[in-house]
């Protein structure tokens, strides 16, 4: 049972990665009709259109405009995450977040968690423009033609082919080359959900009072920037790059951390630099 | 002003040097930031360009021109689980094709032409569009029309084709959905035998969807009659040559441009030079 505890989240994210995903399969493979399509487009019984906003924005890049029912998904899609759910499809949905805690898993058990971090976190965002970039000049959606998510889902919903040689590089790279090296150096989508996701309301507080400035949280997360406040003040965190996977409330001994909403009062800066 | 060659020292960033300002870290990291991103661009420019090409894939009934499918599909796959008879297959990386988009494979699973057009119906980005499929219906509505679809053009290889042999085969002419019209057979007399007929299929490109459904049935080895896209299969005549025993073929000429004049290196020389030259 203490196991069980001290993974809830992980292992509920499991049950909705593979449940979407599963949807997916059962779509394609028995034709039910729950969650038809994949990733990129879908049909949520028959009715609801949702869309990939980040493919969406690439084929706006490309001078060309999408139907009403993706452009309805995508605003679906963009609300959901930006207004209640943040950065969650990373943490929640994407398939790739699975290969990425393995490779964590993996790197920090051979002793690799220490490395020196040589790649800015911020490269995602130059990912991202450049994405946009390209799809404007070769007028084709840039990253979905080498996303490894793209390559990940599709291959599990209607056939691999050689789409495992890409999630296999993820997998190395993380292991190999940079801790949380794709999800959280590189992904261009997980660079748009940070700039969309910033001002979502679930957000995890911190309790200053119950903090003992163990640092487990922070040596947990794989964005460990967003949680300046640990031990120093009360607060949500409010950047954009928090997952919201909950790896943070998991190993924390003292319950400092929870799952709440964004308040005007728990998302002031440190108190300190408001001061002084 | 720092400007100065770089010592070692000067290049250790954390020790808050004073000869070492935070513009210049700052400049290097920019560089740093723009060298990265632009040895990254490149490669992935290089592996987009290679994408673009592949010439000859068959796209689901009421697809855009080739571009801007491209452009606008988002590779979700819902045409290829619509379609009843699972002939749409999404493309896999290793299949050659352009990753995550729908193609048919005519000889191995062609279009059997559904009059609902499932695929087309439920595309959510436009990359296949009803419209193109769509009858004036009655009441000022549309009505699907399968028969619109334009997948590719059915194109036969008259030397392995062996009713063009002399051999009776019409395995295609009987097997195609617009029969008699998409397909008809002409008859020939067979100079070989002197006796017998050969009767050749012919394809009709105002009619052909490009199903693939006479790819399938084809008989022979590899088939001699396959589909392919339109804007591969098709020349394009010329406005200026006018079929005059069709009436109304001379009205094309009203909307030929009017600058037909073709400008070639040799055009800025008058024919009555050369005769003229002395060393003729």
């Amino acid at each position: 049972m203490p196991m069980i505890m001290a993974n809830r989240y992980r292992i509920l994210r499991r049950v909705v990665q593979v449940g979407v995903l599963s949807l997916f399969v059962t779509g394609n493979a028995w034709g039910w009709k729950v969650l038809q399509g994949d990733l990129s487009s879908s049909l949520l019984f028959e009715t609801v259109p949702l869309a990939d906003p980040y493919a969406l924005l690439q084929v706006f890049a490309t001078g060309t405009m999408v139907a009403a029912q993706a452009l309805l998904g995508g605003g679906i899609v963009l609300l959901f995450f930006a207004a209640v759910a943040g950065r969650a499809f990373c943490g929640w949905v994407c398939p790739v977040n699975i290969v990425a805690d393995l490779a964590d898993t993996v790197s920090t058990a051979v002793g690799g968690g220490n490395r020196p971090p040589w790649m800015s976190r911020n490269a995602r965002y130059w990912v991202l423009g450049l994405s946009l970039l390209l799809s404007a000049w070769f007028g084709i959606a840039a990253f979905e033609w080498i996303s490894p998510i793209g390559a990940l889902h599709r291959g599990i919903i209607f056939g691999m082919g050689m789409g495992w040689t890409s999630v296999a590089a993820v997998f190395l790279f993380d292991v190999f080359v940079v801790k949380d090296g794709f999800c959280g150096h590189l992904c261009p989508l997980g660079a748009f959900y940070s700039l969309a996701g910033g001002w979502s309301r679930v957000r995890i507080n911190h309790s200053k009072g119950q903090c003992t400035s163990c640092m487990r949280c922070i040596e947990t997360c794989p964005e460990p920037q967003v949680l300046p406040m640990v031990g120093k003040w009360d607060g949500a965190v409010t950047s954009g790059e928090c997952t919201n996977c909950g790896r943070c409330i998991e190993v924390c001994p003292e319950d400092a951390m929870r799952f709440g909403l964004r308040m005007q009062s728990n998302t002031q800066k440190d108190p300190k630099e408001v001061t002084s | 002003m720092e400007c100065g060659v770089p010592s070692e020292n000067r290049l250790s960033r954390e020790s808050g040097d004073p000869e070492f300002p935070a513009r210049r870290a700052f400049l290097i990291e920019a560089g740093r930031g723009i060298g990265f991103a632009a040895v990254g661009g490149l490669v992935w420019a290089g592996f987009l360009d290679g994408k673009k090409a592949y010439p000859t894939v068959l796209r689901p009934p009421g697809s855009v021109e080739e571009e801007r499918f491209l452009a606008v599909c988002t590779k979700c796959g819902l045409c290829v689980e619509a379609c009843p008879y699972q002939a749409l297959v999404l493309a896999a990386p290793g299949d050659g094709r352009p990753v995550g988009t729908p193609y048919f494979v005519m000889r191995e699973r062609p279009c059997r032409m559904c009059r609902d057009i499932p695929c087309a119906a439920i595309c959510p980005t436009g990359a296949l569009d009803t419209a193109l499929l769509s009858d004036a219906g009655e009441q000022g509505g549309k009505a699907l029309n399968i028969n619109k679809a334009r997948i590719g053009l059915a194109v036969i290889d008259r030397e392995t084709c062996i009713a063009y042999w002399g051999i009776q085969c019409d395995a295609c002419y009987r097997m195609c959905p617009v029969m008699d019209k998409a397909i008809t057979v002409d008859y020939a007399r067979n100079d070989r035998t002197g006796k017998h007929a050969i009767l050749g299929p012919v394809v009709h490109s105002e009619h052909c969807t490009g199903c693939g459904m006479c790819e399938r049935a084809c008989v022979t080895k590899k088939a001699s009659i396959f589909v392919l896209p339109r804007r591969i299969a098709m020349g394009e005549s010329s406005d200026r040559y006018i079929r005059g025993w069709e009436a109304g073929d001379e009205m094309r000429l009203e909307e030929a441009p009017e600058d037909t004049t073709t400008v070639t290196p040799r055009s800025g020389k008058s024919p009555t030079d050369y005769l003229n030259r002395e060393d003729l």
